[in-house]
């Protein structure tokens, strides 16, 4: 049976568990047969992906007789497809194992259980679709399953909203890859993606599909102007699938652009890779500011996503400009940066979202100015968060670093674009990408320092306890491979050489034959990157000097109040808290991008009222884009309404009136 | 045999600049107290404040948790891993491929990471002012120096450290304007991440304008013995680099004799007085800065980085 064969099966298999979740969902321990069946079925779902991805086997093919009776349903596995169906396994499965624990405490199990395996079995037919009829029901199957569990907790405030508007804009982004969709058919309807692919089309015609695959895949993976309901509803679901849609939805996201843009659209043109680095670096600023800023701990992390989707975006953009050009090998650079840090960052974000979880389910808080001192009772998820804070980061020796200095290597090899625009924007989007790591790594500090260290600021805190076993597994394997791949990367840059060849037609040269275990992009007189070697490097030395300080010098340790320039103070509101940490950067980026305002209220001499400081801040894009659109339709429609209240006669004579203008305007047209 | 040589120059790399680096902090504070007429304490005042600090005990706060304890010896031991990469007397160094420049800069980053953490830890006040401050101070650091890397790279297609400085000494580079405004930066850089005048001082306590200090404050010790060591160390890391790129006269290539490591050496010696000579002098000459001047100094930086880039993108394609 071929990979695709099998992997259309588990599908299927997962739409019974759905189905079977209907009927069972009400039973108390229904959760565990139902995430341990998605449990097994992911794992083959990723074995299956893996044998396609590293057997450098033919693409396997099916045509199911169903969809359009012309065309059916082509389903098809090739490289590219099947890294992003390893990624979307691979999450699926850590997130089903944690679920086997976290799933216990759900209160709404009837409006969970039927919709996440059904959100499982949508994210993969995306991948597998190869047709834009089949692709197009996938994608909204998955976006629908999906904003089901956005609303599975309907009656907490805001969700309602986040349903809301996240339903408006994924329609939004439907409607752009249908026309899309539409162009790269064109007149004689070729929806089948191999006939989108031998088909000759004008540059402006690929370019305009490119541009709504753009906004049409954007919409769901997050680009800045179209993330503004990434952060609302992300955080709105369950924890393990706010993990999901985080760490797997966007990258699935990412694929439809990939696939339009690198495979099937033709030759890509200057201006849309401007477009897309410039749209990513913005991205990538504007997330980890919004991150900054946040006091929700899940809602920092759906808006580090942002940040990480625009990473990806920029090493795309970059990957596409060389590929116009005819630079294939640096192309190959820009995209295993691109691949790999999608792979990173669905390891990372479903570790960071786990976490999230289990804090709030020990403490029932999602406010980090009301958390603090847990590593003292959660002292293993203390460690896994620890690791997916600094991998985040981009801190050597951890996976997040790779990629970070694979699209670093990507940029160095643009000066040898000749497009005059892209040579003012790489080096841009170069600062903007290294201003975002350095913010990334402020954002961790806070998140982490604020929930993690210092003293409890609230009971719920104080009462925290260490998760269960599933949900410590499902963190402690991501954690390990956040490890192994920032210290073998050569391995995984190896393996995602077949997609990154479907993508741009070549590859990096093979990294396994390379010493030591190095990542050597180009040349090594060039650049090159030991991530083992630092590790081994930095453990030695460190236990090393541990190890002569404590036989040579002294050992002793002695427990003291702490000492805080002579002034501590033991209740924990004097602790610094997350306002207070990011006030430097608001202010520093703030005021001119976020339109950050603060205002302090200070009571007269002699009164003994509190004085308050009010931060303020607004959302310039929803301002200046969304809100005018609201204000638009809402304005229409009550102007419409009036059509409501007619009289007979009236709806006669309009009926009248249109199908006269109808006729006038046949009689014009011919 | 060239093998066993290499290891050896990286061995002793390791060590010089282990041993020197206390030397460095300690010439810097006599400079700066004799250019303001005080004698100053001894030189090897830094040494000794080591080692007497390594034999007392340390206090823990009553709330630091395991990773407070841990912190020091990491942070010193990526400090002291990225600084053994950057070639002081000698290039061609056996492990120069593990970590290029910008995993150097990276590695600075994770001590960093740390410190800041280890700063939160205890729960005080001062502990978070002072993270909060390193953070946003870094966050317009580390993309300045990005872009001086990119200078480097651009100019020498190549981002390992040991490339580029053989490319600078072989002469064929020339003068260039980028390599200016990208040494104007890194001078700036240096200062900040350093935590020198004007943007920190070194020499501040019961202040609320410090910023390393006020992370360090719950440190005592062997904890504090290896933070300040790889405070040193962090300073003779930008001497060294400033040193080996933009002044990289005498340093002994591969394959020289050992008369070329001895005269590397002792050049070597005589670009850290100098650079430790400058920084006294520019530090004596100039007043501390408010906090929120910081970030216009660091743009400042970040800007002549990005300056320096674009000449380099835009004169590429002619």
């Amino acid at each position: 049976m071929s990979p695709v064969t099998i992997t259309l099966l588990a599908t299927a298999a997962l739409l019974a568990v759905s189905v079977l979740a209907v009927g069972i969902g009400r039973n108390k321990d229904a959760y565990r047969l139902i995430y341990g069946s998605c449990l097994a079925v992911t794992i083959i779902v990723l074995t299956a992906a893996l044998v396609q991805l590293l057997g450098a086997s033919a693409p396997s093919g099916v045509r199911l007789p169903l969809g359009l009776p012309w065309i059916g349903a082509h389903f098809r596995l090739d490289a590219l497809s099947a890294f992003f169906l390893a990624v979307t396994a691979l999450g699926g499965a850590a997130a089903s194992l944690y679920a086997l624990g976290y799933g216990q405490h759900e209160q709404a199990q009837t409006r969970v259980l039927p919709f996440y395996p059904a959100f499982l079995a949508g994210m993969i037919l995306v991948v597998l679709a190869d047709d834009a009829f089949s692709f197009l029901v996938a994608w909204e199957f998955m976006s629908l399953a999906s904003w089901a569990l956005v609303l599975a907790h309907h009656r907490d405030a805001g969700n309602t909203r986040a349903g809301y508007v996240y339903l408006t804009m994924a329609s939004f982004g439907t409607f752009a890859l249908l026309l899309a969709f539409g162009l790269l058919a064109g007149s004689d309807g070729g929806y089948a993606f191999g006939a989108m692919r031998e088909a000759q089309r004008a540059p402006d015609i690929a370019g305009l599909a490119m541009l709504l695959v753009l906004i049409g895949a954007g919409s769901k993976a997050g680009l800045v102007p179209l993330h503004v309901w990434l952060p609302l509803a992300h955080p709105a679901a369950p924890s393990h699938v706010s993990a999901l849609m985080s760490g797997v939805m966007t990258k699935v996201a990412i694929y439809g652009f990939v696939r339009v843009a690198f495979d099937l659209a033709g030759a890509p043109t200057d201006w849309l890779s401007a477009l897309v680095i410039a749209v990513g670096a913005a991205t990538a600023v504007l997330g980890i500011l919004f991150a900054l800023m946040q006091q929700d701990i899940k809602r920092i992390l759906a808006c580090s996503t942002i940040e990480n989707v625009g990473l990806i975006f920029v090493s795309l953009g970059l990957a596409l400009a060389f590929k116009a050009q005819g630079m294939a090998w640096a192309a190959a650079v820009a995209a295993s940066a691109a691949l790999l840090h999608v792979f990173n960052h669905s390891l990372i974000k479903s570790l960071l979202f786990f976490g999230s979880g289990a804090i709030l389910h020990a403490t029932g808080e999602r406010d980090i100015e009301r958390l603090g001192g847990l590593i003292h009772r959660m002292p293993q998820t203390a460690v896994v968060f620890l690791v997916g804070s600094a991998a985040i980061a981009a801190l050597p020796p951890l996976n997040g670093f790779v990629s970070e200095w694979l699209a670093f290597q990507a940029i160095l090899l643009s000066p040898q674009l000749q497009a005059w625009g892209l040579k003012f924007l790489v080096p841009a989007a170069g600062a903007m990408l290294a201003l975002s790591a350095a913010l990334a790594a402020a954002c961790f500090v806070r998140l982490y320092g604020i929930s993690f260290l210092g003293r409890a600021r609230s009971p719920a805190a104080d009462r925290a306890h260490e998760t269960d076993r599933f949900s410590l597994a499902a963190m402690a394997m991501l954690a390990a491979l956040c490890l192994i791949v920032g210290i073998l990367p050569g391995l995984f840059v190896d393996a995602l050489q077949n997609a990154v060849g479907v993508v741009v037609g070549a590859t990096l040269p093979p990294q396994r034959t390379m010493a030591w275990l190095s990542i050597v992009p180009i040349v090594e007189e060039r650049s090159s990157y030991n991530g083992l070697l630092v590790f081994v490097f930095i453990a030695s030395t460190a236990s090393l000097a541990a190890y002569v300080i404590h036989r040579v010098a002294s050992n002793r340790v002695r427990r003291g109040p702490a000492w805080d320039c002579g002034f501590p103070d033991p209740r924990p509101m004097t602790q610094y808290s997350g306002a207070s940490f990011a006030q430097p950067i608001r202010r520093v980026f703030g005021a001119t991008i976020l339109g950050a305002g603060e205002r302090v209220e200070m009571p007269p001499p002699g009164s003994v009222a509190p004085a308050r400081l009010t931060v303020t801040l607004r959302d310039r894009i929803w301002d200046g884009l969304y809100a005018p659109v609201v204000t638009g339709v809402t304005v229409a429609t009550e102007r419409l309404n009036r059509l409501q209240f007619l009289a007979i006669r009236q709806y006669l004579s309009l009926v009248f009136g249109v199908l006269v203008f109808l006729l006038l305007v046949l009689a014009a047209w011919s | 045999m060239v093998v066993i040589l290499d290891l050896a120059v990286q061995g002793a790399q390791m060590l010089v600049v282990l041993l020197l680096a206390p030397l460095l902090t300690g010439f810097v504070r006599k400079v700066k107290a004799r250019l303001t007429h005080r004698r100053g304490p001894p030189l090897l005042q830094p040494y000794r404040d080591l080692l007497r600090l390594m034999r007392k005990e340390v206090v823990l706060a009553d709330n630091a948790s395991w990773l407070f304890r841990v912190i020091p010896y990491v942070v010193f031991a990526c400090t002291w891993v990225a600084a053994a990469l950057v070639p002081t007397f000698a290039t061609g160094l056996a492990f120069s491929w593990v970590a290029d420049l910008i995993a150097i800069i990276a590695l600075l980053a994770s001590a960093r990471f740390c410190l800041a953490l280890a700063a939160m830890d205890a729960g005080t006040s001062f502990g978070g002012i002072g993270s909060s401050r390193e953070m946003m101070i870094a966050s317009l650091a580390e993309p300045a120096m990005i872009m001086i890397v990119f200078t480097l790279a651009l100019v020498a297609s190549s981002t390992q450290l040991s490339s580029i400085v053989q490319f600078v000494a072989s002469g064929d580079v020339g003068l260039r304007v980028s390599l200016g405004l990208a040494l104007v930066a890194l001078v700036m850089v240096a200062i900040a991440e350093n935590a020198r005048i004007p943007v920190d001082n070194p020499a501040t306590h019961l202040e609320l304008t410090m910023v390393h200090e006020a992370m360090v404050l719950e440190y005592s010790g062997r904890h504090l013995a290896l933070i300040d060591l790889a405070a040193s160390l962090k300073l003779l890391l930008y001497v060294s680099l400033i040193g080996c790129v933009f002044a990289p006269w005498g340093i002994a290539t591969t394959d020289s004799g050992p008369a070329a490591y001895l005269v590397g050496f002792g050049a070597y010696l005589g670009k850290l007085a100098i650079g430790g000579f400058l920084l006294a002098l520019f530090e004596t000459s100039i007043a501390k800065m408010r906090v929120f001047r910081v970030p216009e100094f660091m743009g400042a930086a970040l800007m002549l980085g990005l300056l320096a880039t674009l000449l380099l993108f835009v004169s590429r394609g002619m």
